[in-house]
């Protein structure tokens, strides 16, 4: 395994396994390592890469910590099909910084991923092989410029919501890969916004063109919280390792909380004809949402999945050349350095 | 065809501005020193939040292990004498 120093391989780090310091103790049961583990959860500190760890609770993070960096990597692919038909200069270079930004995300992430002991290429195979999860919403697809606000302002915002409980996660290098992703998305969400703003704004063709982005994107951003709190598997432990401060459904509330005022600043109309201003409960009610249409999605029959794990793939195999060229090239300018310390040494 | 030979992991280290030290921002993959600066300042400066950047191969950082942690790190547990609190002096005395 040549990965990173950092990382966690867990056998050795027990003390089971250890040294000099250790041999007149009892040896401890793995019951006494994950009360204690509970209880410096609990306390509020953080967990590093070699600590100990219950290997569900590594197991857990790499599987999120991975899937929350193929859906930056893969988010890419339905913004990325406006580049090049920005409507101007300024759009275009602000659409390009924001990719390159979703890029970057998809960086720190699989680095947090590896510091548990994850390989980058068993990761990529994963995603690759559709062996992975990423964010149902990329599935589908982009097909106005409007939709390029639209996903700015709903899925950035949708993304904050979850992120930013992230920043307090108990695993350390988790937490501050989060610190550096919603520093960086507030930006995105504003030149969604600005985008949608402009064409609320405009003619009537753009104003249609701004409702209908809505119209597709309003749903599968409620969806990107996951399913509902009572369906949703892994969020009580979740929770109680601190990986997830919130649930699902206090998430998505508070999404369309302070969302649904944006659409009527916007003079658009969020296709839900349940959504009402609750005074009593100072939320919003909303619809039910369609879970046949998000478990469709996230099994592999979205409209986009096939496209989208194709183009992955398609880059990926047609940089491999590039990535073979570099490794070779690296080694030849190694071997012409010693070549020429050794000649500077007979002279 | 990819011989598999995997670029290895570096370790980013950035100064934020002069007058502070390099402090850890995260890791990386790159085929050699130089393509790892490279790489770092595309990942981790975008928005100049740095002026320098230090990168080293993972595998050449030795890391004190989390087991040893106590007996590392007690031996300073019980010298309060190294700080300035543990001096009493009278009010009068200014300046120290
Ligand atoms: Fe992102
Ligand atoms: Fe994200
Ligand atoms: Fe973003």
């Amino acid at each position: 395994m040549k990965s990173c120093i950092f990382a966690y391989k867990h056998k050795a780090i027990l003390p089971s396994a250890s040294q000099s310091f250790y041999d007149n103790m009892k040896e401890p049961n793995q019951h006494t390592f994950e009360d204690q583990f509970q209880a410096r959860i609990d306390a509020e500190e953080r967990i590093e890469p070699k600590d100990w760890m219950p290997e569900k609770y590594r197991k857990t993070l790499i599987r999120q910590i991975s899937q929350h960096a193929h859906s930056e990597i893969v988010g890419m692919l339905p913004e990325g099909n406006w580049v090049t038909r920005a409507p101007s200069l300024r759009r275009k270079v602000a659409l390009l910084a924001k990719v390159q930004d979703e890029a970057g995300h998809g960086l720190y992430l699989y680095g947090a991923a590896e510091t548990l002991g994850a390989e980058r290429d068993d990761l990529l195979d994963e995603l690759h092989t559709g062996k992975a999860k990423y964010s149902s919403i990329f599935n589908y697809p982009t097909l106005s410029w409007a939709d390029i606000g639209a996903i700015g302002w709903l899925v950035d915002g949708a993304a904050i919501m979850n992120q930013v409980p992230l920043c307090r996660c108990s695993y350390g290098p988790y937490a501050r890969a989060m610190v550096r992703v919603c520093k960086e998305e507030s930006f995105h969400q504003r030149q969604g916004y600005e985008i949608m703003l402009t064409l609320a704004r405009g003619s009537e063709a753009q104003k249609q063109m701004a409702q209908d982005a809505l119209n597709r994107w309003w749903w599968p951003s409620l969806m990107m919280f996951g399913p509902s709190d009572k369906d949703s598997k892994h969020t009580a432990q979740s929770m109680a390792w601190k990986i997830k401060r919130f649930t699902n459904d206090e998430l998505r509330q508070r999404f369309v909380d302070i969302t649904a005022p944006q659409a009527e600043f916007l003079g658009l109309t969020i296709p839900d004809e349940d959504l009402r201003y609750n005074a009593e409960t100072g939320h919003y009610e909303f619809g039910a949402i369609n879970w046949d249409e998000f478990w469709q999605v996230v099994s592999g029959d979205g409209p986009c999945n096939r496209q989208r794990l194709k183009a992955r793939r398609k880059a990926h195999e047609e940089g491999a050349w590039v990535r073979d060229a570099a490794v070779a090239y690296a080694e030849k300018r190694r071997q012409r350095k010693a070549a020429a310390a050794q000649q500077q040494q007979v002279a | 065809m990819s011989n598999k030979k995997n670029w290895p992991l570096w370790e980013v280290f950035i100064r934020s501005k002069n007058g502070l030290s390099h402090k850890h921002a995260g890791s990386l993959h790159a085929a050699d020193a130089e393509m790892a600066i490279e790489n770092a300042r595309d990942v981790y400066t975008r928005r100049n939040e740095g002026v320098s950047i230090w990168v080293v191969e993972s595998q050449h950082i030795t890391a004190s292990s989390p087991n040893q942690s106590e007996s590392l790190f007690d031996p300073a547990n019980d010298k309060v004498y190294r700080h300035p609190t543990f001096y009493n002096l009278p009010d009068e005395v200014k300046h120290m």
